[in-house]
């Protein structure tokens, strides 16, 4: 598809799309077809998901295996949003969102990073939405996010440099959830609906009045997000600059100030509101591409616990319930993603690579346990824990698993709970006093009568 | 090697699992199998033909190792010479178990044997006298249990080689074999 005319979108390995800076998902539709006849060049984008943000339309496939890649429209380069034709055969097919986006000459759409203002000619692109979805909703979300022109904010602060954050344009604008563009008059039952709709829109215009504070709160939050990261940029080029002269109380608050900001976390989560239907679909991805570095912290295995806590601190407010999180992770069989859910025997459940291998860890226990020390007094969860550089809970489920795989047996004493080197299979019982030479039994008696 | 009175006692009665009734069921079963060998072994060397769950039974814990033996785990030990024919509880409840280190036949077979050696084949003899008495000295009847030597000789009785009868009181009886 050398002629592709739309600039193509990155998307991580579990298929979630990399976002922009101060890039947020406002909204998801699933099975949503991309078409535009005045183009030639325009790649075939058939039933997949399309994900509307404060600075692109994303379409990315439904599965793997589609031939379409993922591919964006800035909507930088949109000139004009047809409001919906309400009319009978509307009714009847899938409903459409039609929009005009400017081209340069050779058929591309102008992407964020040109400068060259409008492109020279204008097509209409149609938007048919196949699945199941609030088209309103979305409608109402395009026309925030196309008017709220997040991305020209952003370049904004960018050329300021290091200057105070400008109050170029306080994030998406906070209109109501349907637009009165595009009303049209209409009688009969028709005309009802349209009053019952129109109530419903004061009595929500009304709730926003009422939340107009929270909402000039949160535009200032996202200065204050803005605001932190570039201090936290500020940080890391200066940390480059003057490595030598700081002294170690200097470098002690900026480790400070930048675990601080990193706690800030994810910029866009996925949310029940921009998500929908789609939510734990989604929610599933994003934590798919965000377990990846607390696993490699703690040698490929996690508790799940660990990792709510983890993710919801990365979330920052839009928190989710365990249920949610539960559900993501039993949504990943489904998906192509590197992690997997695990439920050991005792119940504790637990996210691993799927690379990770039991096998390794068990030689790794064999030889822990076989040492002289541990041959005579055993070992604990917490040595295997120290030992595997793993939690003492997850050492204790390892353990417990090499048991049932007969690897170690247990002692139970007021001394406590310990595992040995389980060597039940080479005692006789037809001749009790047997030990075969050079065998671990003798390796056993050799450490015991040692000590 | 560690010895439990004049009892050689096997190397891994040291090894602390040993003492842990162990969870995994191949490994419980080859543990239950150890257990068993060892109980036989040791009660035929003491001659000991009652084993009670909560006396003190030597075999029962390790001081070297400061390990016992759990109740769970004496039962299930237990338990299995029962279920090998090699022992029978004697209560309900479970707290006093027979040893048979050798089985009522066998038992049976070594009284019949004895008759035959000392030439009492048409004789009388009291319980008594076949527990304690100087012809049995040095033989493996020497201090049986009579719970045991009455089941040997009912045995026998049912095959017709001898006749029990009974006196005044327990110790009284008897009995007249006919080999």
């Amino acid at each position: 598809m050398a002629a592709n005319c739309l600039p193509p979108a990155q998307v991580t390995e579990s298929g979630r799309p990399v976002l922009l800076p101060d890039e947020i998902e406002s909204y998801l539709l699933s099975s949503v077809d991309l078409e535009c006849e005045e183009l030639p060049n325009f790649p075939i984008l058939k039933s997949g998901l399309l994900s509307l943000t404060t600075h692109r339309l994303l379409w990315l496939p439904e599965s793997i295996a589609a031939a379409a890649s993922p591919s964006a429209i800035p909507l930088a380069a949109i000139t004009h949003i047809f409001s919906p034709k309400k009319s009978l055969r509307a009714m009847w097919s899938s409903p459409r969102v039609r929009f005009q986006v400017s081209v340069s000459s050779d058929g591309r759409v102008i992407g964020l990073g040109s400068s060259s203002g409008a492109g020279s000619r204008s097509v209409v692109v149609t938007l048919v939405v196949r699945g199941k979805g609030d088209i309103d909703a979305f409608l109402a979300k395009f026309w925030e996010s196309w008017r709220g022109r997040a991305w020209e904010s952003q370049s904004a602060v960018s050329s300021s440099g290091s200057g105070p954050v400008s109050n170029s344009q306080p994030g998406p604008s906070s209109s109501g959830l349907y637009s009165s563009e595009g009303t049209v008059r209409m009688v009969g039952v028709s005309g009802i609906l349209r009053k019952e709709q129109e109530m419903w829109e004061s009595t929500d215009k009304s709730l926003q009045d009422a939340f107009q504070d929270l909402n000039a709160l949160m535009s200032k939050a996202k200065e204050m997000v803005m605001l932190a990261e570039k201090m936290r940029q500020k940080l890391l080029s200066g940390s480059n600059s003057q490595t030598g002269a700081s002294n170690d109380e200097e470098m002690g608050s900026k480790q400070e100030m930048q675990d601080w900001m990193l706690s800030i976390g994810i910029i866009s989560p996925v949310t029940k509101e921009s998500a929908g239907a789609l939510y734990h679909q989604q929610l599933a991805r994003q934590l798919a591409d965000f377990v990846k570095i607390p696993l490699e912290k703690s040698g490929g295995m996690i508790n799940l616990i660990d990792i709510y806590c983890l993710f919801n601190r990365a979330r920052g407010t839009e928190l989710i319930s365990p249920e949610d999180l539960l559900q993501a992770c039993s949504l990943w069989e489904k998906f192509d993603v590197p992690v997997m859910l695990r439920k050991f025997d005792s119940g504790v459940r637990v996210i691993q690579n799927k690379s990770h291998s039991d096998e390794e860890v068990f030689a790794r226990i064999k030889t822990l346990v076989t040492k002289p020390d541990a041959l005579r007094i055993g070992i604990s969860a917490s040595d295997a824990a120290m030992t595997l550089g793993i939690a003492p809970a997850m050492a204790k489920e390892h353990l417990l698993t090499a048991e049932s795989r007969g690897i170690l047996c247990r002692d139970v004493s007021p001394d406590g709970f310990r595992f040995y080197i389980n060597l039940f299979y080479e005692f006789d019982p037809n001749d009790v006093y047997l030990v075969k030479d050079y065998g671990v039994y003798a390796t056993w008696i050799k450490a015991v009568s040692a000590s | 090697m560690q010895k439990l009175g004049d009892f050689k006692l096997p190397h891994f009665f040291n090894y602390p699992p040993y003492f842990t009734l162990q969870p995994v069921r191949d490994i419980r079963e080859k543990q239950i199998q150890l257990w068993k060998e060892l109980i036989l072994e040791y009660c035929r060397f003491q001659k000991i033909f009652v084993v009670g769950l909560e006396e003190d039974f030597p075999l029962f814990s390790n001081t070297v190792i400061e390990r016992f033996l759990s109740h769970e785990a004496r039962e299930a030990f237990l338990s299995a010479v029962v279920s090998e024919g090699r022992g029978e509880w004697l209560d309900k409840g479970h707290r006093k178990c027979l040893i048979l280190w050798h089985r009522i036949q066998e038992w049976a077979d070594i009284v019949l044997n004895f008759v035959k050696d000392n030439g009492l084949e048409d004789s009388v003899m009291t319980i008594e006298e076949i527990r304690s008495g100087i012809e049995s000295r040095g033989t493996e009847l020497h201090g049986i249990d009579r719970t045991i030597l009455m089941r040997a000789l009912k045995l026998l009785e049912q095959k017709g080689k001898l006749a029990i009868f009974k006196g005044s009181s327990a110790d009284d009886e008897g009995v007249k074999f006919s080999l």
